[in-house]
């Protein structure tokens, strides 16, 4: 409980930066935080008590084994992370070499 | 010591490092901070059971951060001195602290840490070594009995990759001309 508590406050402090900050580099780095959160929870709810990595060893299914289906999931949206910030960050350097500021509150202009 | 106190230790070593991310004025400093969160999210994987997740976060938080150094730190005209507007600021803490709030009830209703419900993944457990020969439980899942879904990740990072080449390209199509 309390772990599910600390990993949506490190969802909310993502969100806080994603929503008050004026700097585009903050922006992205929030982004990324809000991304680690989820992928965080996703995991803590398949965690089971004792259990071990899904890899069949010698000792063949004998042990609990941990909620795989998680695990794979989270393993597609961290690649897709990866994606995010090379194109949010490839947007940012177009907006600075535009307008000359990574001050979201001065990109106001329409400029073809 | 149990999992949960040294995932306890971690998280809060990662919320610093979000705060610190967010707060810190010099930008170097502020892209290793968020280093530390995905690392130490890593080290959360592998205290989880979850090697191959621990393995590919590392690689990624290391090439994110060499994307982000690289794209971010030599410009030397650019100063985070941004202040944001105090008035937008103390809504959003409102806002996000009575949101936080209303997580307590609704994380209440999930099943406690260390008891997952895993009803399609006894399938996977007992009968995927069977039916996809494969060892680990994982990569069954990934590439036999949803390949599709592996795919389709594979089309978004493609896309977004295209986009990212699209838009920094040096030569646009009129000065080609």
């Amino acid at each position: 409980m309390t772990l599910y508590l600390m990993t949506f406050f490190l969802f909310l402090v993502g969100l806080y930066g994603a929503t008050t900050k004026r700097d585009i580099i903050k922006i992205i780095l929030a982004i990324g935080i809000m991304g680690y959160s989820v992928n965080l929870f996703l995991i803590l709810i398949a965690y089971r008590s004792g259990a071990i990595y899904p890899i069949l060893t010698k000792s063949l299914g004998k042990e609990l084994m941990v909620d795989p289906l998680p695990q794979a999931l989270v393993l597609t949206a961290i690649v897709i992370e990866l994606g995010i910030t090379a194109l949010l960050a490839s947007l940012a350097i177009r907006i600075f070499e535009k307008y000359k500021t990574f001050d979201i509150t001065q990109v106001r202009r329409l400029k073809g | 010591m149990p999992v949960e106190i040294w995932l306890h230790f971690i998280l809060g070593f990662m919320i610093i490092g979000a705060i610190a991310a967010l707060e810190i004025k010099d930008v170097l400093s502020a892209i290793i901070a968020v280093g530390i969160v995905g690392l130490g999210l890593s080290v959360a994987f592998l205290f989880l059971q979850a090697p191959d997740l621990a393995l590919v976060q590392f690689v990624f938080e290391i090439l994110c951060m060499i994307i982000l150094i690289r794209a971010f730190t030599h410009r030397k005209e650019h100063k985070i001195d941004l202040k944001s507007n105090v008035v937008l600021v103390a809504i959003a803490v409102v806002i996000l602290s009575v949101v936080f709030v209303l997580g307590i009830f609704a994380f209440k209703e999930l099943p406690s840490f260390g008891k997952p419900i895993a009803r399609i993944a006894e399938r996977y457990l007992t009968k995927g070594p069977q039916e996809t020969g494969s060892a680990n439980i994982v990569t069954s899942i990934i590439l036999d009995y949803r390949a599709y879904d592996t795919l389709g990740e594979i089309t978004v990072l493609f896309t977004s990759i295209l986009g990212a080449f699209t838009i920094l390209r040096v030569i646009g199509r009129k000065q080609r001309r």
